[in-house]
């Protein structure tokens, strides 16, 4: 019985406590005043819009591996590998649908290269469902994204020009299978 | 025994009006003390919500399940409403305000809120519908438990008195309001009174967690409207007697007229009412019973004993 008049005497002090209700997209301070926009916490790792990251150097990181495609659970990335003159691969389209995407961020998981990433933001809606499909040149960002100091190709063993076997970062030089000597 | 014709539309309307307010207000209370914000975006403080409720209610699809008792389903919600608008005629709202000054005014308003659980019983009943009929019986034992020690627990107010008559027992508190000599009596009403009105915690005939809509489930349109009005009209008619018997009807310092008085004093009950929502968790059925049969009917019998000694003594 007692615990039932604590309860009621500590609800009853939540009527003066601040509301915890975001009133997005809009606010009104009194019925009659303008409304302002409001923005709930969006917290840094929230999932999302899907971006396409660029390495320090500027450069795509997407090496068209496709497991993002492969580990989406509704098939919503499609993408084709290329390479270009330099021997890197990027994709040569990578589109998401994202009328499709339910925003699960295995893709993100599933990425070797931290290329693909899901970002705080999902005001995208459309009228049109044609206009959620979005290419490439929608994607890709001119930056690094969570991941600041990471390049892919300064840390794989592929050889691309300007960067040999061996010569990356925490890498030995390759071992002469021919040479007896230790 | 005069009858104030002239009051009675002015009642009715007002009583209507103030269960369509509570609508807006009880969901608006009701999340400030969840820490939300409640209906706020139709007009100020979103009071044209209940507009909006009532048009969406008149406009929706008024429908009878094909296997339900016609007649009596569709009865039933007039019979609660009826029933409850009945019980306001004896509430004395100022000095000479009142449709009947009945000599038995308390056993009028005992009657009729009696009544008005037929309506819940018929209503389960004649829905036809499993959920319903859990609804149904559940108030029907409901009533049986707490009809016993609600009617006993205001017969303090009535020894202290001496008259059944409301506006005697409002006058008859102008010294001391009897909440303070009958406080076990008054818990006990306000309990009974929960009960009664099928309000959280006692709210096991509707039950929504468990019984879909307990004996409405099957209602819509204007007769779940019907059946709502008849909800908010209980919960401002036990409101508004706990006030006349407890806590000194329109009595109050004199820089407020008597009606004023008697609206704030009913309106921060039924405000308590939704507190109670929002605080108590809905105790199970058969502890509702050992409540009702083991705990507040031996109490309620205390206090009639040791009120009756007490006047007793002091005539003697």
């Amino acid at each position: 019985m007692i615990s039932q008049l604590v309860s009621l005497w500590k609800v009853f002090l939540h009527l003066f406590a601040s509301n915890e209700t975001v009133q997005y997209p809009s606010k009104k301070k009194w019925w009659w005043s303008q409304p302002t926009k409001v923005m709930p916490y969006l917290a840094p790792r929230y999932r999302g819009r899907i971006v396409l990251t660029r390495d320090p150097d500027g450069e795509e990181r997407c090496v068209a591996c496709n497991l993002c495609a492969v580990v989406c659970p509704v098939d919503c990335i499609a993408l084709q590998k290329t390479e270009d003159e330099n021997g890197r691969w990027y994709p040569e389209f990578f589109r998401i649908n994202f009328s499709r995407c339910i925003m699960c961020g295995m893709c993100e998981e599933a990425c070797p290269t931290y290329a693909i990433q899901l970002t705080p933001d999902f005001e995208m809606c459309e009228y049109d469902r044609n206009n959620l499909v979005y290419e490439k040149e929608h994607l890709l960002i001119n930056g690094v994204g969570k991941y600041p100091d990471y390049s892919f190709w300064q840390v794989a063993g592929k050889t691309i020009s300007g960067k040999n076997k061996g010569e990356a970062q925490n890498e030995s030089p390759p071992v002469d299978v021919h040479s007896l000597l230790p | 025994m005069e009858v104030g014709f002239i009051m009675i539309l002015p009642l009715v309307v007002g009583a209507m009006l103030g269960a369509l307010v509570l609508v807006w207000w009880e969901r608006r209370l009701l999340a400030f003390l969840q820490d939300r914000l409640g209906p706020n975006r139709l007009g100020p403080f979103g009071v044209g919500q209940m507009v909006a409720d009532l048009i969406k209610l008149i406009t929706k699809h008024d429908w009878v399940p094909p296997f339900a008792d016609r007649v009596v389903f569709t009865l039933a919600p007039v019979a609660i409403v009826a029933a409850m608008l009945m019980g306001f005629a004896i509430v004395p709202f100022a000095p000479g305000w009142h449709i009947i000054d009945l000599n038995i005014g308390l056993l009028f308003f005992l009657a009729m809120t009696s009544l008005a659980v037929y309506g819940v019983l018929l209503a389960g009943l004649a829905s036809n519908n499993k959920y319903s009929l859990l609804g149904g019986l559940r108030s029907a034992a409901q009533m049986v438990t707490y009809e016993v020690f609600m009617g006993l627990s205001i017969m303090g107010v009535v020894i202290l008195t001496g008259s059944f008559n409301m506006s005697e027992i409002v006058r008859a508190q102008e010294d001391l309001w009897f909440f303070i000599p009958q406080v076990l009596g008054f818990v006990v009403f306000l309990i009974a009174g929960i009960a009664e009105a099928h309000r959280a915690p006692f709210d096991l005939p509707e039950a929504e967690h468990e019984l879909v809509a307990g004996f409405h489930t099957e209602y819509s349109g204007m007769k779940f409207a019907l059946v709502m009005v008849g909800e908010y009209l209980s919960v401002i008619l036990t409101s508004a007697i706990i006030v006349t018997l407890f806590f000194g009807g329109w009595l109050g310092p004199d820089f407020l007229p008597p009606i004023i008085w008697f609206s704030l004093k009913t309106g921060l009950f039924i405000c308590f009412f939704v507190l109670l929502r929002a605080a108590i968790p809905r105790p199970r059925y058969d502890q509702l019973m050992s409540l009702g049969w083991k705990i507040l009917l031996p109490i309620t019998l205390l206090n009639l004993l040791v009120t009756g000694a007490v006047v007793l003594l002091a005539k003697g």
